[in-house]
C-alpha cells in the first residue's frame, strides 16, 4: 500500500518537474490530480451559449473544440461553431409620437412601429457555421510557430481567414515575444441587395406593379466585400512565482464595404418630425489600433485575472475595456472539486465622427452618416458568475450566467421639438447563459 | 551630436530592460503555481471565443487580446 502511494507521488512529481522544465505554462498537464502524461490524446470542449436581449435579439451558439497534442509538442486544434439568431434589431430611425411605417430590407413587405417605440426590425434571423483549424509546433528550442485557417458561412455572409504567429521565449522562458498576422476576406450578400448610400427608403404599396422597379432604383448591387488585415505584437513576462503579465499592441486595417445595409437614419424637420428615412453610409476604410495589458495573480488559493484594453481608430472612436475574473476554489465541500468565478466587465466608447442619431432636413448631407448606436457614445457593463466542477476522470462541467447592459448616451446632439419627448438612447439588457463540458 | 543623442535614447530602455528584467522571472522549479491551467493567459478559450463574438457584434471595438478580424456579418 505504502509502495503504491510512493509510486503515485513520484509520478506526480515527475509530471510537475517535466512541465516546469518545459515551461509549458499554457498547457493543462499540470493539474495536481493528474498523474498521467496527456500527450498523444485528444481533449474535447463542448459548450452551448444562450444569449437573449429584452424585446430584441435572441441567439443560441454551440461550440465543439477538439485538441490533440502530439509527442513532440505539436498541437492540432479544430473548432466547429454553429449559431442561430432571431429577433428584432434597431433599424437606426428615431422614435416618433406617431405610427411609423418601414420597408423590410428585402423590399418584400413593411412593418409598423407604435408611437413612442424605438423602431426595431423584427425580421432578423440567421444561421452560421464556422470552422477553425490551428496548428502549433516548436520550430527550434524557444521558438514556437502557429498557423490557422478560418471559414464562416451564413445565409448572406461568407468569411475566409488565415493567420500566422511566431513566439520566441527567452530568459528561462520567463519572457516571450510574439508576432502575429491575420487576414480575412469577407463577402456580404444581404437580402434585398446593397442599398444606395443615402437613398430614401421606398415606402408604399409593395403590391403595386411598379414597386419592384422603384425598389431596384434604391440598390447598387447584390453583394460587396471587405478585407481585414491585423498585426499583433505581444510581450509576456513572468513577474514572480505568483504573477504573470502580458502586453499587446495591435494594428488592424479594414477596407471595403463597412456600411450596414439594414440601417437607416431619420431625416427630421425643425420640430423633430420624420420627413424621410435614408440608408446609412460609412467610409470604406477603418484603421484600428489597440493596446492591451493583462495580469494574472495567484493568491494563496484564488486567482485574479484582470485586463485592460484601450482602442482608438480613424473614425475617432476610442474605447476603454476592463475585464476581471476571480477564481475561487471551493475545495471539495460539495463532494467534488469545484470553483466559483465572479466576472465583471466595464466598457466605455466614444462616438464615431460620422455618428448622427438623426439628420436635420435643413442641414446639407454630410459625407458619411450612421445612426447605428453601436458606433455611438456608450457605456456597458457585464456582471456574471461561473460555477465549475471536476466530475469523473478529470472532466469539467461548468455553468455561466451573466447580465449585460448597454447604455447608449447623448454625445451632445441638440434634440429639436418632439424628439425631446421620446427615448433616443434606449438601454439594451441581455442575459447570457452557458454550459460547458470538457473531457 | 544628434546621432549620439538618438543612440543614448535607444540605449536607455535597453539597459533598463536588461537590468530590470534580471530580478523578474522564476527558476524552472518555481513554476508550481504558474503551471496551473487557471494561471494561463487564455485559461478559458471557449468562453473567450463566445464573449468575443457577442462584444464584436454589439460594440465598436474588437480584438486586443487576440486578432479582432472579420469572421461574421453580425456587425
Amino acid at each position: 500500500m505504502k509502495n503504491k502511494i510512493d509510486k503515485t507521488n513520484i509520478k506526480a512529481a515527475l509530471t510537475i518537474a517535466t512541465t516546469a522544465l518545459l515551461g509549458t505554462n499554457n498547457l493543462a498537464q499540470a493539474e495536481s490530480t493528474s498523474t498521467s502524461a496527456e500527450e498523444n490524446t485528444w481533449e474535447f470542449d463542448s459548450a452551448f451559449l444562450f444569449y437573449s436581449e429584452v424585446d430584441r435579439v435572441s441567439a443560441g451558439e454551440a461550440i465543439f473544440n477538439a485538441k490533440k497534442t502530439f509527442d513532440n509538442e505539436e498541437v492540432l486544434n479544430l473548432k466547429l461553431t454553429i449559431d442561430a439568431l432571431t429577433g428584432a434589431s434597431a433599424n437606426g430611425a428615431v422614435a416618433q409620437p406617431t405610427v411609423q411605417t418601414f420597408t423590410r430590407p428585402s423590399g418584400n413587405g413593411q412593418y409598423e412601429i407604435a408611437p413612442g417605440d424605438t423602431p426595431l426590425d423584427d425580421t432578423f434571423h440567421d444561421t452560421r457555421v464556422q470552422l477553425n483549424g490551428q496548428w502549433t509546433q516548436p520550430l527550434a528550442p524557444d521558438y514556437t510557430a502557429s498557423g490557422g485557417v478560418h471559414i464562416s458561412k451564413e445565409y448572406d455572409y461568407l468569411s475566409l481567414g488565415v493567420n500566422g504567429n511566431i513566439a520566441i521565449d527567452f530568459d528561462r522562458k520567463n519572457s516571450t515575444f510574439s508576432a502575429g498576422f491575420s487576414y480575412f476576406q469577407d463577402t456580404f450578400t444581404p437580402e434585398g441587395g446593397i442599398p444606395k448610400p443615402f437613398a430614401s427608403m421606398l415606402i408604399g404599396d409593395s403590391n403595386d406593379p411598379s414597386w419592384d422597379d422603384d425598389f431596384a432604383k434604391t440598390r447598387i448591387g447584390s453583394e460587396d466585400d471587405k478585407s481585414t488585415a491585423d498585426i499583433l505584437l505581444g510581450f509576456t513576462q513572468v513577474i514572480n512565482r505568483r504573477m504573470l503579465m502580458q502586453f499587446n499592441y495591435s494594428y488592424s486595417m479594414v477596407e471595403g464595404y463597412l456600411t450596414d445595409p439594414f440601417k437607416i437614419l431619420s431625416v427630421v424637420d425643425n420640430d423633430g418630425a420624420a420627413q424621410d428615412y435614408i440608408y446609412e453610409s460609412r467610409p470604406d476604410s477603418r484603421t484600428k489600433q489597440s493596446i492591451y495589458a493583462q495580469s494574472l495573480y495567484h493568491f494563496d488559493t484564488t486567482v485574479l485575472d484582470v485586463s485592460y484594453r484601450y482602442m482608438w481608430d480613424d473614425w475617432e472612436i476610442t474605447s476603454h475595456t476592463i475585464d476581471s475574473r476571480l477564481r475561487i476554489p471551493l475545495g471539495d465541500s460539495f463532494g467534488t472539486e469545484s470553483y466559483l468565478q465572479p466576472h465583471l466587465r466595464v466598457y466605455q466608447q466614444s462616438a464615431a465622427d460620422f455618428y448622427r442619431p438623426f439628420l436635420l432636413e435643413s442641414d446639407p448631407l454630410p459625407a458619411f452618416a450612421s445612426a447605428d448606436y453601436r458606433i455611438g457614445e456608450m457605456t456597458a457593463f457585464t456582471v456574471g458568475i461561473k460555477y465549475g466542477m471536476l466530475v469523473n476522470n478529470g472532466h469539467e462541467l461548468s455553468f455561466r450566467l451573466e447580465y449585460y447592459r448597454q447604455t447608449p448616451t447623448d454625445a451632445g446632439f441638440n434634440e429639436p421639438g418632439i424628439l425631446k419627448d421620446v427615448e433616443l438612447y434606449p438601454t439594451v439588457d441581455a442575459i447570457i447563459a452557458q454550459v460547458t463540458y470538457s473531457f | 551630436m544628434m546621432y549620439k543623442k538618438i543612440q543614448i535614447t535607444l540605449l536607455i530602455p535597453i539597459l533598463i530592460g536588461t537590468t530590470g528584467c534580471a530580478s523578474l522571472g522564476v527558476e524552472p522549479w518555481e513554476r508550481d503555481l504558474l503551471s496551473k491551467k487557471e494561471m494561463s493567459l487564455n485559461a478559458e478559450p471557449i468562453d473567450a471565443a463566445l464573449d468575443d463574438h457577442i462584444y464584436f457584434s454589439k460594440e465598436a471595438s474588437s480584438g486586443g487580446k487576440g486578432f479582432g478580424g472579420g469572421g461574421c456579418g453580425c456587425n
